[in-house]
């Protein structure tokens, strides 16, 4: 965003924006600075108080580390993708002049408003038992019921569902971008004889590549520090396969105590994102300006 | 016959995102036995006294306690937010200062910066400073704007305000921050709205903080209180129980969101990520 460049009306101090941010300025040093390099001193420290890179060396070799570092992975790639995706469709179905639409677009997002919510968790929770509701669907259907919570290849897909079933805030920003279309880009198609699905791939798509992008960005960053869901529904289970990095550092600092390591690894985290981030910048750069 | 279709299409998309919520309902009033062999959300009988039995928990204190935690940290947070985001916004929307473009990418920064990163940290900070076990870590830090979200919807309402109504304030004789609270802020009520309801829904749902920072029963805010009946429960206890204090959990999220629902979306939609 570029701040447009003004001046100040007359009798007005150029410290006076300055005041205005105060709070932001001490919370940015208390809240954002602080933290990020004390972490990272903390994150030195090994055992024995010295300071060195011991404890990144160790978590690299842990291959309980590298299991929620794939399952971190796995777990973002097989959620960020479908959620855009279910959240475009659903917006472009939500973006016409039919009557009760509102109501359609308001239960579509009230599961995003409850988020983490524990209660909604623990019916997450109930949903997937084997004999929960899930299974008694798939039962009708004629499938044989899945042991979710048994089985290391499914069991990811409770949380995976869980987060997808929230889409609704990644839908609405998807909906205001497709309101900013102007209108007369469709009719300009429809005279040139442009179908619909055409009009979908030469039109809607470019005109979102960066709404698409910023969904694309936070969605990735939220999935890669996961926590809550699989803390709470699956315990990190069955033989860790829904033990995310978010976990390893939690059980690392409460768990075992040990600080130096859980700092470290909250460090790889977000160098991991920032990576992640960096790297589908990089991959999107063509598609974005073209 | 399009039309049809595409009401076909959302309806059932609609019972996919409504059916759990309404499951959990009809389920408060379940047996064991009857909530894991039918699929229909009705139960068969309706006897309140569940709720009854809910309220009191499994814990030693009341769901109305919990309650009480939970708005004792809301409530501030929710002030301090809103107070905080619209200062910092009206400073950077409308003011020139030294190192404004530094500043406002901190503010970005901050937006992108994973939250697991800075909360080792902050507990170490809070315990050093003996603040752990109250409310002043989950509290204190909204006093300081640190949602770079919140500051930025502001902004894009803020740049939607014409300047001339901050000339006209001042002209009338209007500070800075009279020009503020009395001018701009009734401009950008649905801005100002939607960060309140973010806040409550937010610290509603929120886990992780709490589960580090407040040790003792007696303070746990709702969502702890929950997770302490779940895990203090086993399988073959009552399930409705639990589910009808998962239910009544849910009341404060869904009535607030209910409120505000229309001014709400407007806040995101118009102010949020888009342009």
């Amino acid at each position: 965003m570029k701040s447009r460049i003004y001046r100040n009306p007359v009798g007005v101090s150029r410290f006076t924006g300055l005041l205005l941010i105060l709070p932001f300025i001490i919370g940015a040093i208390l809240f954002i600075i602080y933290p990020f390099v004390c972490s990272f001193i903390v994150g030195l420290k090994d055992g024995s108080g010295d300071l060195g890179f011991d404890n990144y060396k160790n978590i690299m070799s842990d291959s309980n580390y590298r299991q929620t570092a794939a399952v971190t992975f796995k777990y973002t790639a097989f959620l960020v993708p479908l959620k855009l995706a279910v959240s475009l469709l659903v917006a472009l179905l939500l973006n016409c002049e039919l009557k009760g639409i509102g109501i359609f677009r308001t239960a579509f997002y009230i599961p995003s408003i409850l988020g983490s919510n524990l209660a909604v968790i623990i019916m997450w929770q109930y949903l997937f038992t084997s004999n929960g509701l899930v299974n008694q669907l798939l039962g009708v259907i004629g499938i044989a019921p899945v042991g979710w919570y048994g089985d290391p290849d499914k069991a990811i897909f409770i949380i995976v569902l869980l987060r997808l079933w929230e889409f609704g805030s990644t839908m609405v920003i998807f909906l205001a971008a497709l309101r900013d279309i102007p209108n007369e880009l469709y009719y300009a198609a429809k005279v040139d004889g442009c179908g619909s699905i055409k009009a979908f791939f030469h039109i809607t798509l470019p005109q979102l590549k960066n709404i698409i992008f910023i969904n694309l960005v936070l969605q990735t960053i939220a999935a890669m520090q996961e926590f809550n869901a699989p803390y709470m529904i699956t315990g990190g289970g069955p033989l860790g396969s829904t033990r995310t990095i978010g976990m390893y550092i939690y059980d690392e600092m409460f768990r075992y105590g040990d600080e130096g390591t859980a700092n470290a690894v909250s460090w790889l985290l977000f160098t991991l994102i920032g990576a992640v981030v960096i790297l589908l910048y990089r991959f999107t750069e063509k598609l974005r300006r073209d | 016959m399009r039309k049809l279709l595409l009401y076909f299409t959302l309806a059932v998309i609609g019972i996919i995102m409504l059916y759990p919520l309404l499951w959990l309902f009809g389920a408060s009033f379940k047996s064991n036995d009857e909530i894991f062999t039918t699929i229909w959300f009705m139960p068969k009988s309706i006897d309140t006294d569940v709720y009854k039995n809910a309220w009191e928990t499994v814990t030693p204190y009341t769901m109305g306690h919990y309650f009480i935690n939970t708005f004792m940290i809301i409530i501030p947070k929710t002030v301090f937010a809103v107070l905080s985001s619209v200062l910092v916004a009206y400073g950077f929307a409308r003011f020139d200062f030294p190192l404004k473009k530094f500043f406002f990418a901190l503010l970005m920064c901050g937006m992108l910066m994973p939250s697991i990163v800075t909360v080792m940290p902050m507990y170490r900070m809070w315990s050093s400073l003996g603040l752990l076990d109250t409310y002043i870590p989950l509290t204190l830090p909204s006093l300081f704007a640190c949602e770079g979200m919140f500051v930025f919807i502001l902004i894009q309402f803020l740049k939607k305000v014409p300047r001339e109504f901050d000339e006209a304030a001042r002209i009338d004789g209007c500070g800075t921050l009279k020009t503020l609270f009395l001018v701009l802020m009734p401009c950008i009520r649905p801005a100002v709205i939607s960060i309140a309801v973010f806040t409550f829904l937010w610290t509603m749902n929120d886990f992780l903080s709490p589960l580090i920072m407040i040790q003792s029963v007696e303070k746990y805010p709702l969502s702890l209180a929950l997770r302490l009946s779940v895990d203090s429960t086993g399988q073959g206890y009552e399930q409705r129980k639990i589910i009808a204090m998962a239910v009544i959990g849910l009341i404060p999220s869904v009535a607030v969101f209910a409120l505000a629902q229309k001014k709400f979306i407007s806040g995101i939609t118009a102010g949020g990520l888009s342009g």
